[in-house]
């Protein structure tokens, strides 16, 4: 696999980056920070096989107009890259974005209108060869909405209805998107919260997401268990959701 | 994703329900309220905040935390301080070269994560401790020894420079060339001179994965320090196995165990695989833990058919990491190790004597582990010396405290000292008499802290540093 990964210094991108680099694909990383993706470079590097180098670019999904940019490092670095993976995002606890109007319009925008922009800069590179995949890490927080991630959920919402579009839409001619559902993961992004039952950690959801990818798995939850958490919450009637705390 | 209930399963609550899970959560957040331990399972209140960032993470904090596998009080946070800087999220390798085999890295990188990119590679660590759940900056902290130490040295030795958060907020390089001081001062320093933020060491290669051992059954503590010195002069790793309740002619009975790297022809081919984790799900009731259930495993451990040859390096250098959770075994209150180093000037009979008085205290022990170690490293706190090391887990019972003055008491009178990095309940002066070394660890730490910011809950009981 040659792929792309944008948010590989972090979290659940840094834990995929590096298996996938561990089992020998070829890796570009983007980020924010030049200083972070250095270090993030030299990382994934050292747990390549044959510690071949891996490049990296700043890309910032707060601003589209670097997109193209920053792909095109990516294809002078890689060739041809068939993967492109976005774990990047930002979070906030539902109090800090009701009490933010700023904070909440960047998550907005980051989250849904930015990262379908940068989508679709990276399907017509992929399209423009056989295909390939677009593996996007969405959210549980989207699939219904709930008290405490009612404007994170819905940015993720609006984010998992593109993906699953995308899929129906392009699989038969090459494309196939993977849209990743993450429970509760132990991450920086969550450090400070309450963990609930079924926490996960970020090693355990790459190897799985990693997993998705090869199969082509158009969705998958991580860790597994919340596919079932979230079919229940799904059916729950809405009264039932007024009085619950979830 | 925020999910705060813990009523996930049962939906249909009623509001006043709710109502109390959510006061519940509140407090369970409340720094007060929550709780934080060391290996040994002793609880303080506070907890750890973590951030992948440890430039930014260290910025106020007082103390670091690794993996917490430290058995007593060291990574907790002093009395007042409602948390520790948890340092493993930032666990980045950040460059290698194989030429001169330097390895750099953020100091959260485990060992077990380590090893999993390095050892398939042919490469090892100089030196590892009983475990791979620890951190590269706690292994620095603790200055840690393995079963190489006669001829390897402490971890200290192989460290070439550490990135530090130092207390006036400045970040700086320090290694035995620059501030010389400090670097000494942090290897086995136990945090205490600043935030370690990255590592630089010199690993090793390997000719294989795999390990060649012998062991052989001793009949007492006599022919046991007799068989490791031998030990020491044909191999690069020696340790042993004590049963401390066997009396009389078969006191300090036990089996002894000695190891180099396998060489290519005489391995197997493929990479020894990682072995799975069985886990003790659940903490032990304090009865399981008694005379008669640790007589029968210590019977039973002595008679065990001994493996040698070609062997698996897991069980040969971290056998208690095959079992997750082991120290629940330990009961609700928890243990302590006792660990102390007996100088070469205490004389050969050093050993047999320390365990008499162990038996007549009646100490119990699972494991006792003696070894013999090498020359002192230069760290200025760094815990061995050339002599002989016993090692013994002890379950927190009412007369543990004393127990521990007693074993001290002995200690100091032989010349030797205790490991900080295993300790709970050794009292100030007690370790003052067995450190000559620590007025010159203070007057250092003073230049770099002198209003003593890094503490930890063991400096406080230990050093008499400020609380809150």
């Amino acid at each position: 696999m040659k792929a792309v990964i944008l948010g590989a210094t972090k979290g659940m991108g840094r834990a995929l980056a590096r298996q996938a680099a561990a089992r020998g694909d070829s890796l570009f990383l983007l980020g924010r920070n030049l200083a972070d993706l250095e270090r993030s470079a030299a990382d994934c590097s050292a747990h390549h096989p044959n510690n071949v180098e891996v490049g990296h670019a700043p890309c910032d999904l707060g601003d589209p107009d670097g997109f193209e940019a920053a792909l095109d490092a990516a294809e002078r670095a890689l060739g041809e890259f068939d993967t492109v993976v976005v774990t990047a995002g930002l979070f906030g606890t539902q109090e800090e974005l009701e009490a933010d109007p700023g904070r909440l319009r960047d998550m907005l925008t980051v989250n849904f209108a930015h990262t379908v922009l940068f989508c679709e800069a990276a399907r017509r590179r992929l399209m423009k060869r056989e295909g390939g995949v677009l593996c996007v890490f969405s959210s549980v927080a989207g699939d219904r909405g709930r008290k405490p991630v009612v404007l994170y959920g819905a940015s993720k919402a609006g984010l998992s209805a593109y993906l699953e579009g995308l899929d129906h839409r392009y699989r038969g001619q090459g494309l196939v998107t993977v849209c990743v559902k993450p429970g509760f993961v132990r991450t920086g992004m969550t450090e400070g919260l309450q963990p609930p039952p079924f926490a996960g950690e970020p090693a355990a959801v790459a190897t799985r997401v990693l997993k998705a990818i090869d199969r082509r798995s158009p969705l998958v939850y991580a860790p597994g268990i919340w596919r079932w958490v979230m079919t229940v919450i799904r059916f729950l009637p809405r009264f039932v959701m007024r009085k619950v705390g979830f | 994703m925020v999910l705060r209930s813990a009523s996930m399963d049962t939906p249909s609550v009623t509001p006043k329900a709710l109502a109390k899970t959510e006061q519940a959560l509140k407090t369970a957040e409340n720094d007060e309220q929550s709780l934080i331990g060391g290996w040994g399972r002793v609880m303080v209140p506070g907890r750890e905040v973590r951030d992948e960032n440890l430039e930014r993470l260290t910025a106020d904090a007082v103390l670091c935390r690794g993996l917490g596998r430290s058995y007593g009080d060291s990574s907790l946070p002093p009395p007042g301080v409602p948390a520790v800087a948890g340092t493993t999220l930032a666990d980045r390798v950040l460059s290698f070269d194989p030429e001169s085999l330097v390895l750099r890295a953020e100091a959260g990188l485990s060992l077990r994560a380590l090893l999993r990119v390095f050892f398939p590679k042919g490469y090892f660590v100089p030196v590892t401790p009983g475990t791979t759940f620890v951190t590269l900056g706690g292994m620095v902290a603790s200055d840690v020894h393995g079963k190489n130490h006669h001829c390897a040295g402490t971890f200290g030795e192989h460290v070439r420079a550490l990135k530090m958060r130092v207390a006036d907020g400045r970040i700086v390089e320090c290694s035995p060339e620059v501030h010389a001081d400090l670097f000494w001062a942090t290897i086995g320093g136990m945090g205490l001179t600043g935030h370690i933020l990255e590592v630089e060491f010199t690993m090793v290669k390997i000719p294989s994965p795999w390990i060649y051992m012998e062991s052989e059954r001793v009949p007492n503590v006599d022919a046991y320090m007799s068989g490791l010195a031998q030990a020491a002069e044909a191999f690069p790793m020696t340790m042993g196995w004590i049963d401390v309740l066997s009396s009389g002619d078969k006191l300090g009975r036990g089996i002894l165990m000695r190891g180099r790297w396998a060489e290519p022809g005489e391995a197997p081919e493929h990479f020894p695989e990682p072995k799975s984790r069985p886990g003790v799900p659940f903490v032990f009731p304090q009865f399981a833990l008694n005379p008669l259930s640790v007589k029968l495993f210590n019977e039973a451990y002595y008679r065990k058919p001994l493996a040698s040859g070609v062997i698996h390096p897991e069980p040969f250098f971290w056998p208690l990491d095959a079992i997750h959770d082991w120290n629940r075994i330990y009961g609700p209150r928890g243990f302590t190790q006792y660990q102390c180093v007996l100088p070469k000037s205490a004389g050969t009979d050093a050993a047999r004597r320390f365990l008499e008085l162990l038996s007549s205290l009646g100490g119990a022990s699972f494991l006792c582990v003696i070894k013999d170690c090498g020359a002192e490293g230069r760290g200025l706190l760094s815990f061995p010396m050339d002599g002989i090391s016993i090692a013994l887990d002890i379950p927190v019972r009412d007369d543990t405290q004393a127990l521990v003055d007693k074993l001290n008491e002995h200690v100091i009178a032989d010349g030797g000292r205790i490991y900080l990095t295993k300790d709970n309940y050794t009292r100030p002066e007690h370790f003052a008499a067995m450190e000559p070394r620590l007025e010159a660890f203070m007057e250092v730490r003073k230049r770099w802290d002198p209003e003593l910011r890094f503490r930890s809950a063991q400096s406080v009981r230990i050093f008499g540093d400020p609380v809150g």
